[in-house]
């Protein structure tokens, strides 16, 4: 049952549409801010973050599967897969942030040019300097394509081909991944993100942006099948698919949180001066958006999907994975922007449309990647398994 | 529902229902072998020494410990993270594996909850004690009274009195509604006209009718779904007791998730350690077979690379901070007097679980029981370290001291492991060790096909 993706005209056009509508509002920022581009470069590294992590969700959710043997998800594995081939993209951006660096283009990390008396960066010198950060940058990029594509070539050579000897090579592949993931996420997670506060730091901090990359991922992963079973294709994916997809929303939702509350319990409760100064502007100057931050990606999510009828509703399960999707866009602002821009940042036309040409980049490779293999991979063990999936509870 | 011939089936031997029954039910029916009786009797031996230890200490006072004024923590509250972590197994097994539809937990649910059940009870024993005056326990609980006194709500200690009572009291439950149709099935079978009544007594007038069914699963899983969040809970809380504090070592943000997969780490080895013999003493290996062993060592595998990472993660951040004081922390844990609990720790922890990224390893049972032992001792050190490591030379120099328990914290421990021991060998006579009715509701789609 081979069923292929047609990139159509029309989604050519949306996707090319909101590329040029976040080149514009590029183009109006450069003259109507005049702060030597670092709101650019803020939101740059914001976005290129962001949607970086959700491509890499992509090769998680297909990695993690593989390691758990699990069989629901073979239905809907090209998505994932489909997501990771935008890790290219997003490598290639931060390789831009990356040039930055060396060449003064921005101002994103302070301890690059740090002040000669901060003694505390003096001590960090060993791993916040720019060659260093810059080797870290490539082997992470460098490491995560090489298993994305590894991992979806084995996947689209058993559509022409049912050895076990993929499946079993894929497994392989995929454990090698979580382990390079399960480092590599928490250090890129403090290269990229925790070093724009520098003096500051915590342990929890890379697991807590991998809770956000899993909601966010999955979010994405429920609109994009939402919107091909809209489009008539995978006819297949019924309501058990979307209610384990609905659960995965749910339950990485409180995850997210659980890490969140730890956290932040943790430093206000030991109200070390060291370690609430990151609260300090985030509850001072982005009050609101930090209550915002928490309604939308835990009330709302815990109390939309809390019911077993609302995680198989695709329209509920569609609103709340956008609001998910917001709402973590809404986290790495309150995670970059308190750093880069002080109390300067703001949420306007610059924000939102150069959101908007991420969306169409991401949307554009995912849709050409869907086309390159057949919507089902039908020589997968478990394929049977996803294809006649029903279940009692 | 389809299952993938690719997957290895659960139930080996073709096993029909009544087979099942027959299986299971067999060593309760029967007359216990020597080695039981030779086990129950070291282990109720281990648990009266503990309890005279005990005695002694709630007669004397806290100063037969040998914790001091530097390091008050000792032994007490090592032993009680080390139990309390234990029981996470069976809650992980019983609710997050019931709502990940792992079939698998069908053969080791029962005999994981029950350990968890007397893992808790093993805990308590520590906070109660370490209270020093133990007719005056119940003040931990709020309520109007007459002294004028009231709980300090802010306080993790309080927090943790909660959690833990949550705790045990939802896994009794959830362990006691599994029991109920396997009760029922042991009422049938029981001949003896004085046992028989207890167990109908037990079994809530269990009929089987699909209306019980229907309600019993139903039941099931809303205690699944409240049980999940205190599996993440109850250690997080736990782990809130040290990191609440500023104590470089104690504070640091990644204790509760990484307290939580340590937890479930060890639990595991522990369901291991005991299933591994019993599953050989009690004829039971087609019900835990070596897939069953492999699926609980890939668990030891993601859960104890969790800590690892977490390890080397606060290592990082002690240096990356900046902060003399975490990084002095550190060192003293790596290269101070203490050095030996620290490497033991490590290499029990982070190394020897790595090995079963072997699959003939992790397919090995025998090689499985001894690191299983092995994670079951570098788990008791990572608390020791955290505890001990940390307190032993403060901000203070000049009140800088050693730790090093007396034989009566030593005989404590010992008791809380024969307590621990002594229940779990009267369980496995009194109850199914493996929950039958649960085994049989898989039996089709995952049991070993019969050849005819």
């Amino acid at each position: 049952m081979e069923e292929k993706f047609i990139f159509s005209g029309k989604y050519k056009f949306v996707s090319l549409l909101l590329i040029l509508t976040g080149l514009i509002a590029v183009v109006a920022g450069f003259f109507v801010y005049h702060d030597h581009g670092s709101r650019f470069w803020a939101n740059f590294l914001m976005n290129t973050t962001y949607f970086n992590a959700i491509a890499l969700c992509g090769v998680v959710f297909i990695a993690v599967h593989m390691l758990g043997n699990s069989g629901w998800q073979v239905s809907i594995q090209r998505v994932p897969e489909a997501m990771s081939m935008f890790l290219p993209v997003s490598g290639f951006l931060m390789l831009v942030i990356l040039a930055g660096l060396w060449f003064n283009f921005h101002h994103l990390y302070h301890w690059a040019h740090p002040d000669p008396h901060d003694t505390i960066l003096e001590l960090k010198k060993g791993y916040l300097n720019i060659p260093f950060f810059s080797i870290r940058t490539i082997i992470y990029i460098a490491g995560w394509i090489i298993f994305a594509r590894i991992l979806r070539k084995i996947s689209v050579l058993q559509d022409n081909n049912n050895d076990l000897k993929y499946f079993k090579k894929s497994t392989v592949y995929a454990a090698l991944f979580i382990v390079f993931f399960a480092i590599t996420s928490s250090t890129s997670a403090w290269d990229w993100l925790m070093s724009i506060d520098a003096h500051w730091y915590s342990t929890m901090y890379g697991w807590y942006i991998f809770s956000g990359l899993f909601v966010s991922g999955t979010a994405v992963i429920i609109l994009l099948v939402l919107f091909l079973k809209g489009a008539g294709y995978m006819k297949h994916v019924n309501k058990e698919h979307l209610h384990d997809l609905g659960k995965y929303l749910f339950g990485f939702s409180i995850f997210w949180t659980y890490l969140w509350f730890s956290q932040y319990l943790l430093i206000w409760y030991g109200n070390i001066p060291e370690e609430t100064a990151y609260y300090v502007p985030r509850l001072d100057e982005y009050r609101n958006l930090f209550f915002i931050n928490l309604g939308v990606n835990f009330i709302f999510p815990f109390l939309a999907l809390m019911t077993r009828n609302s995680k198989r509703q695709p329209w509920i399960l569609a609103m709340v994975s956008v609001v998910a999707f917001i709402g973590h866009w809404i986290d790495y602002y309150l995670i970059v922007m308190p750093g880069t821009m002080g109390a300067e940042a703001g949420i306007g036309f610059f924000e939102i449309g150069m959101t908007l040409g991420y969306i169409g980049m991401f949307l554009f490779v995912v849709f050409w990647g869907l086309t390159k293999a057949s919507l089902v991979p039908e020589n997968h063990p478990y394929y049977k398994e996803s294809m006649e999936y029903h279940t009692q509870y | 529902m389809y299952v993938s011939p690719v997957r290895e089936p659960l139930i080996k031997g073709g096993k029909n229902y009544s087979k099942v029954t027959e299986d299971i039910t067999r060593p309760i029916l029967t007359k216990p072998g020597k080695l039981w009786f030779f086990g129950i009797t070291i282990s109720s031996i281990a648990a009266v020494i503990g309890l005279i230890a005990m005695f002694i200490t709630v007669r004397d006072g806290i100063g037969r410990w040998g914790v001091n004024r530097t390091i008050g923590w000792g032994w007490g509250i090592t032993n009680l993270v080390w139990w309390i972590g234990i029981g996470h197994a069976g809650t992980f097994i019983s609710a997050i594996l019931l709502l990940f539809r792992q079939k698998w937990r069908t053969s080791i649910n029962r005999s994981a909850e029950a350990m968890t059940i007397f893992a808790v009870m093993c805990a308590g024993v520590f906070p109660l004690l370490h209270m020093g005056r133990l007719p005056l326990a119940y003040f931990i609980f709020p309520y109007p009274n007459t002294r004028g006194l009231w709980v300090n709500f802010n306080s993790p200690l309080l927090w943790d009195v909660f959690a833990i009572s949550t705790y045990f009291l939802v896994s009794l439950l959830f362990w006691y509604t599994g029991l109920i149709p396997d009760i029922a099935t042991m009422r049938d079978k029981i001949k003896n006209k004085f046992i028989k009544p207890i167990y109908s007594f037990l079994s809530f007038g269990w009929k089987g009718s699909a209306r019980h069914w229907s309600r019993h699963e139903s039941m099931s899983l809303i205690l699944a779904g409240l049980a999940a969040p205190l599996v993440l809970s109850v250690h997080s809380i736990v782990s809130m007791d040290f990191a609440t504090s500023v104590i470089p070592g104690w504070h640091t943000t990644i204790f509760p998730p990484y307290f939580v997969s340590g937890a479930i780490f060890s639990g595991f080895a522990m369901v291991l350690t005991l299933m591994i013999v019993a599953r050989k003493a009690m004829n039971i290996e087609q019900y835990i077979t070596v897939g069953h062993i492999e699926s609980m060592n890939k668990i030891i595998i993601a859960t104890g690379s969790i800590v690892g990472i977490a390890y080397i993660t606060e290592l990082f951040m002690a240096w990356y901070s900046g902060n003399i004081y975490e990084r002095f922390a550190f060192y003293n844990r790596a290269f101070g007097p203490y050095w030996w609990a620290y490497w033991i720790m490590m290499t029990c922890n982070v190394i020897t679980p790595q090995l079963f990224w072997f699959r003939k390893l992790r397919r090995n049972v025998v090689f499985t029981f001894v690191v299983s032992i092995f994670i079951n001792i570098g788990m008791w050190f990572e608390r020791f370290v955290i505890i001990v490591t940390s307190l032993h030379r403060d901000f203070l120099p000049s009140s800088w001291s050693m730790y090093k328990p007396t034989l009566i914290e030593v005989a404590i421990f010992t008791g809380t492991l024969g307590i621990f021991f002594t229940l779990f060998f009267l369980f496995i006579r009194i109850f199914p060790v493996v929950a039958m009715a649960e085994v049989k509701g898989i039996l089709k789609t995952s049991g070993e096909k019969t050849k005819h």
